[in-house]
Formats: structure tokens, C-alpha cells, sequence
């Protein structure tokens, strides 16, 4: 199965980003591994050369969560934010910061299940469409550069 | 147009599956818009209102061959307006094979736990 059947990144409106994964595991335990402080760090990493060392969830509506990265070079980011809404094993809605200079989203992740795989489908919504083109050419300025021979296999994930 | 509109156009070009679909296939060579038409159910004012929008969003040009106008993806266009979203897939791919091998993880365990003890736990 290609990849892209099961990994997608979309923009649907002007506010929002998409992210859609297909897990060949249980919800229960996709959901697990995703709220529990014990195994978000082992994967929610980042690039290479990054751990996570402070990972702090207190999932329950109106509890807050607070995850630290640092790079081996020990630089280091940081991400706060408060639960909304906890519906095990489906749904998590959650406000996410990275500071004052980045706007504050909305996250919802849902989990559902088919025949023992679980999609996950993450929405981030942005305040306004002014935030969500701060963020982009933030993004952008950092961003790398695709290089022109991978264009089409990036096309075609799209296209999925 | 400012940067932000620029954009708002190309977000929007390619917020929709054909116009996707068109784009994979111009980045395998420039064709004409009955060659672009085939591979879908539609007709062809229908495939040129999409090409409309993606040449306004300046993501695909026309070529110099009169007769045929073959559409060609303005790459360098393209892949500016993407590489944060290229960027920021990379890093989702990145923790989601982490996350496949922790899930295989967690099945073997769950499957032992199961065994040991075959009425249902917190798991």
C-alpha cells in the first residue's frame, strides 16, 4: 500500500491544516499512545537530534498540557496549552501555543476504527486566516527547499 | 496581489482533488488541455475552468506551441507555496513511524497481558 493511501496533509479551508494517518492497531491502543505522558515522548519527536523531556497532560477538560523539545545543540522549544474536550478512546480537542509570537490553534484529533486499523485525523484550526499566513511564512522562511525530482512523488501524494 | 493573497490563491488552487490530480500529471511533462481532460469524467470547459484557477494562482503557464496551448506547472511557484507543508508532512511522517513501532509494541503487550489474565483490564 503506498503511503499516501494512508498519510495525508491537506489544507482544507483558509484556517485550517489536516493531517490523516492510518494505524494498523486497536483504538484503544492508538489512543493510548497518544495521551498517555509515558509513551507520547518516545515518538512526538520532531526532526532528528530532538528529545523530549518534559511531557506533562493533564487530560481532562480544562487541564493543562506542557511538552519542552531540546536538540542535542541544546536548543530548545516549547508548547503549552489546555484540554477541551476528552472523549476516550475518540476524541481529543486541546488549545496549543508556542508562545506570543505564534497564534494559538485549535487541535482535535479523532480516532476511529475499521477492521482493527485506527485513523487518526488531526485538525488544526487557526483564529484567523491572517494567523494561519503568519504561521505559513514563518514556516516558509524556515522551510526547506523541495528539490525539483521529488516534485512529482509529492504531487501524486496530494493527488490521493 | 500581496504575498498573503498569492497565497490565499494557491491554497485555494489546491484545495480541490482534480485540480491536484491535473497538477500530478503536468509534473510529468507539459500536455494540452484535451490530453488533460482524458483521464477524467469531465468535460472539457469543465477542465478549463480548473486550469483557469490554477494559472491565476500562477501555479501552471501555457506553452509557445500556438496549435496545441499545452499547460506547464510553474514549479518554482509550486514549490514555494508548498515547501512549508512538504516541511511540516516530513516531520508528521517522521513521528508516525516512530509511533507504528510503539503501537507494535503495545499490541505485544496488550496480547500477553490478555493471556495472563482473560478477564477484561483498564486496557
Amino acid at each position: 500500500m503506498p503511503s499516501s493511501e494512508i498519510f495525508n496533509v491537506t489544507i482544507p479551508t483558509d484556517r485550517e491544516i489536516v493531517v490523516t494517518r492510518v494505524f494498523n492497531a486497536p483504538r484503544h491502543l492508538v489512543f493510548e499512545a497518544w495521551t498517555n505522558p509515558q509513551y507520547l515522548p518516545l515518538w512526538m519527536l520532531g526532526p532528528d537530534g530532538w528529545t523530549m523531556p518534559v511531557c506533562e497532560m493533564d487530560l481532562r477538560p480544562g487541564g493543562s498540557w506542557h511538552f519542552v523539545w531540546r536538540h542535542s545543540n541544546g536548543q530548545e522549544m516549547e508548547m503549552r496549552g489546555e484540554y477541551r474536550e476528552v472523549k476516550p478512546p475518540e476524541r481529543v480537542v486541546s488549545s496549543e501555543s508556542w508562545g506570543p509570537d505564534w497564534p494559538e490553534t485549535l487541535n482535535t484529533v479523532v480516532f476511529s476504527e475499521h477492521a482493527g486499523k485506527t485513523t487518526a485525523t488531526v485538525t488544526l484550526l487557526y483564529p484567523s486566516k491572517e494567523a494561519r499566513d503568519a504561521a505559513l511564512k514563518t514556516g516558509m522562511k524556515q522551510g526547506m527547499a523541495l528539490s525539483y525530482d521529488r516534485l512529482e512523488n509529492y504531487l501524486s501524494s496530494l493527488s490521493v | 496581489m500581496t504575498s498573503s493573497d498569492r497565497l490565499d490563491a494557491t491554497f485555494a488552487a489546491l484545495a480541490d482533488p482534480t485540480r491536484r490530480a491535473i497538477l500530478a500529471r503536468l509534473a510529468s511533462g507539459e500536455a494540452s488541455v484535451m490530453e488533460l481532460a482524458e483521464p477524467f469524467e469531465m468535460s472539457q470547459p469543465a477542465i478549463s475552468k480548473h486550469l483557469k484557477v490554477l494559472e491565476r494562482a500562477g501555479l501552471i503557464s501555457r506553452g509557445r506551441d500556438a496549435q496545441r496551448r499545452p499547460r506547464r506547472l510553474e514549479a518554482k511557484r509550486f514549490v514555494e507555496a508548498t515547501e512549508w507543508l512538504e516541511k511540516y508532512r516530513r516531520l508528521w511522517a517522521g513521528n508516525f513511524q516512530r509511533l507504528d513501532t510503539l503501537l507494535d509494541q503495545l499490541k505485544l503487550d496488550d496480547l500477553r497481558t490478555k493471556e495472563k489474565k482473560p478477564v477484561g483490564t483498564k486496557n
